[in-house]
């Protein structure tokens, strides 16, 4: 206890020293933060109606930032498999990252979801206990439950590595191996079960299409392992923290392979959709050619196939792959793509158009642009504090003394 | 929750044990919630207890504010802060349904000086709500829609309407896709045809089964029910449900003190706040009373019929049995207790 208590206190310490460029980006996300909690108080002033959201189009940008940011937690943690099981000592050093990553992904997750929420302040009638919790009939309590639990597991095994480290002492893989395996199931079900919450719903044909999970885990296989790249790129450049080009190689690979099968199933679903077009198809319809003269989210889904396709074919050849600076290129490309793909061009297209056809299209509004970069940089910050303290007791900079 | 998810069953109006209703009873006993409420009355009074050094701690800051008026505003938020603790409906006693009700006639009455009345009436006995729409008497003049707004207090600033008439093209069969459910001009139009939706009080509700926190329900005379301060506003159901028969409340209602309708029911139509679902109770208000939902009385062409499916002599089971009636979406498995049928 002495030593957690001591461990917060040194690295307090230590993440509010740092050079200058470290200091500007905090100031800069603590900006946004703080633009973002303006603009929230303004939902919570005014009620949602300050967002784009009606009763036609009932989820927009929050519930589709959190359906991305589900795929990005899941995938961090499957980095952690061949590193700590497999003995890979190349993965290792990503996996610290890659869990830094899933808990603040995890952490915007539950922030958008209670940034889309009507009454906030009644979110304890989701407790059990005080509350009633509709278990198991409701897919959201099995995702309340998914996803707290992952971040329970992803909390707890890194702390236990860098309080042993941080003494100067080497973890015991008997600990800790056990809830790596637990957390690596348990990422491939936080997935599942986000995409069940979509595709258990017999309202929306768009949605409700046996693919959308298998999808879900493709796309954020490539996505998630994506940004830890780029993080790991800008990591090597700024700090002493010792990455060997290949593991990010190695992590480049699971990108590769991951948007292949995306791809794959990207054309199975287009082949289904427009090849025999039922009256279920409308939606496929809408959001790839538009309907009725109504095609806002047109281009941005073809800005988001084509940034995945160029993607995946420089992806695909080695020589392309292994000049790094290709690589980040094609990781931006597939991170945007993937975002745009599977947030707004997945949730938005399963509204329009309604239940009885009617084609109401949806745009965020300012507030609500604000309140997902808010929650975006504060996820960078938290990311932000979390990897520097743990880069820094792994390198050794911050110590446990005795006494 | 050990509530059994029944897919794919029909209704039987034969047979009166069939009716397929939620046993509300059985849950309370299993749930937490009610547990934890039903045993410790000392709950209650420890929240209490934290109110009032609440409001003695705030008293001592605000001094500066009227004696006269310290004593309404105590009330004021003394309601509050129990309304803000209270449970879900469906779990409450009838001590705490009064309670509760005692409390909101209160704050109206602390809010405006004016009285209303919120009963909190439960289903009858071999009652199941149903609703039969004839599709060749109406019209279109949207009388239904208007008395819909007045009688169930809906936001006039956003133009809340629970039901949709739906302007259809004839010669097109029934393509919702081509009608207008937002048409503003001189009806009957030639060359079209009249259908309204609302929420079609399904016996296997979609929506129900997907929310959290179990704020919406079936009761046992069949009419699908909203807490709407359980409610937390995720809008799930909305997504969830096929018909587009739900709304939410973007923004806090407004509605002209002089409009308000005072004869309320929980469940029904008493007033609601930001952030929370509502939708079509088949005027739980009226109807649970003996009388017709706004909408079928305020009817000009008598194209809406309401009554008991479990009543042989009611005329919805004479248009059930005597004419060719269908519903929307059948192969959803939802089963909407909402028929439609021509002439």
């Amino acid at each position: 206890m002495k030593v957690l208590i001591n461990l917060i206190k040194d690295s307090i310490v230590y993440l509010t020293h740092g050079r200058k460029s470290y200091h500007i980006w905090m100031a800069f996300l603590t900006f946004l933060m703080l633009v973002g909690m303006y603009s929230y108080s303004l939902q919570i002033q005014h009620g949602l109606s300050v967002t784009g959201m009606t009763d036609r189009v009932s989820w927009g940008l929050y519930i589709s930032n959190f359906t991305f940011l589900v795929g990005i937690a899941a995938a961090a943690v499957m980095l952690v498999l061949p590193a700590y099981v497999l003995k890979d000592f190349n993965f290792k050093q990503a996996v610290l990252i890659g869990e830094g990553l899933a808990v603040a992904a995890l952490l915007m997750c539950l922030a958008f979801v209670i940034a889309d929420m009507g009454g906030p302040a009644r979110l304890w009638h989701l407790l059990p206990g005080i509350g009633v919790f509709n278990f198991p009939s409701s897919m959201l309590t099995w995702d309340i439950i998914v996803l707290n639990g992952y971040l329970f597991i992803n909390i707890s095994i890194p702390l236990y590595i860098l309080i042993k480290r941080y003494q100067g002492k080497v973890p015991n893989p008997k600990i800790y191996i056990p809830g790596v395996m637990i957390s690596v199931f348990w990422a491939v079900s936080i997935h599942l079960v986000t995409a069940f919450l979509y595709q258990g719903l017999q309202a929306r044909p768009f949605w409700n299409n046996a693919l959308l999970g298998p999808r879900f885990l493709a796309s954020a296989f490539a996505a998630g392992p994506a940004l830890i790249i780029l993080v790991l790129a800008v990591i090597r450049k700024f700090t002493d923290f010792k990455i060997d080009d290949k593991t990010i190689r190695k992590i480049a690979l699971v990108v590769t392979v991951a948007a292949q099968i995306n791809l794959i199933m990207l054309i199975s679903e287009l082949f289904k959709e427009f090849y025999a077009p039922t009256h279920h198809s409308e939606s496929a319809y809408y959001l790839f050619f538009g309907l009725h003269g109504k095609a806002k989210l047109v281009p941005w889904i073809w800005t988001a196939i084509t940034m995945n396709v160029i993607a995946t074919v420089i992806l695909l050849f080695h020589k392309l792959r292994n000049n790094f600076t290709i690589l980040y290129i094609a990781c931006v490309l597939l991170f945007i793509g993937i975002w745009i793909e599977k947030g707004f061009g997945l949730i938005v297209p399963g509204f329009i158009p309604g239940p009885w056809g009617k084609i109401a299209e949806y745009f965020p509004t300012t507030p609500e642009i604000g309140v997902t970069i808010g929650i975006w940089a504060m996820g960078a910050f938290i990311f932000s504090m979390l990897a520097r303290t743990g880069i820094a007791i792994e390198l050794g900079k911050v110590k446990y003394k005795k006494g | 929750m050990s509530k059994e998810i029944k897919k794919w069953f029909s209704l039987n109006l034969g047979n009166k044990k069939q009716c397929a209703c939620n046993d509300t009873k059985s849950n309370t006993t299993e749930d937490g919630f009610s547990q934890v409420f039903d045993i410790s009355m000392n709950r209650r009074q420890a929240f209490k207890k934290i109110t009032a050094g609440l409001l003695v701690g705030a008293g001592a800051v605000s001094t500066s504010c009227s004696v006269v008026s310290s004593g309404e505003r105590k009330e004021k938020s003394q309601i509050e802060w129990e309304e803000y603790f209270k449970g879900n409906y469906k779990l409450m006693t009838d001590e705490e349904k009064q309670q509760t009700v005692d409390r909101l006639v209160r704050s109206y009455e602390l809010r405006t000086g004016k009285k209303i009345n919120i009963s909190t009436k439960g289903a009858e006995k071999d009652v199941l709500f149903g609703y039969a729409f004839n599709i060749s008497k109406c019209q279109g003049y949207m009388d239904c829609v208007n008395a819909c707004v007045k009688e169930n207090n809906q936001d006039r600033a956003s133009e809340m309407q629970y039901i949709r008439i739906h302007e259809m093209n004839d010669g097109k069969g029934l393509n919702f896709g081509e009608a207008d459910d937002t048409f503003y001009h001189e009806v009957p139009a030639a060359g079209h045809f009249y259908m309204g939706t609302q929420c079609f009080h399904c016996d296997n509700p979609p929506c129900i089964e997907v929310c959290p926190v179990q704020a919406t329900w079936k009761e046992k005379d069949g009419i699908v029910v909203i807490d709407y301060d359980w409610c937390i506003g995720c809008r799930y159901c909305m997504a969830a449900c096929p018909y587009d028969g739900r709304r939410f409340n973007w923004s806090t209602p407004q509605i002209p003190e002089q409009e308000v309708n005072k004869e309320q029911h929980y469940l029904g139509n008493r007033l609601r706040k930001k952030g929370v679902m509502e939708k079509c109770t088949f005027c739980v208000q009226r109807s649970r009373e003996g009388k017709n939902p706004a909408c079928v009385e305020a009817c000009p062409t008598g194209s809406r019929i309401f009554g008991n499916l479990l009543d042989p002599t009611s005329e919805i089971r004479w248009v059930l049995a005597n004419k060719k009636v269908f519903r929307l979406k059948e192969d959803l498995g939802t089963e909407p207790k909402f028929w439609y049928f021509m002439d």
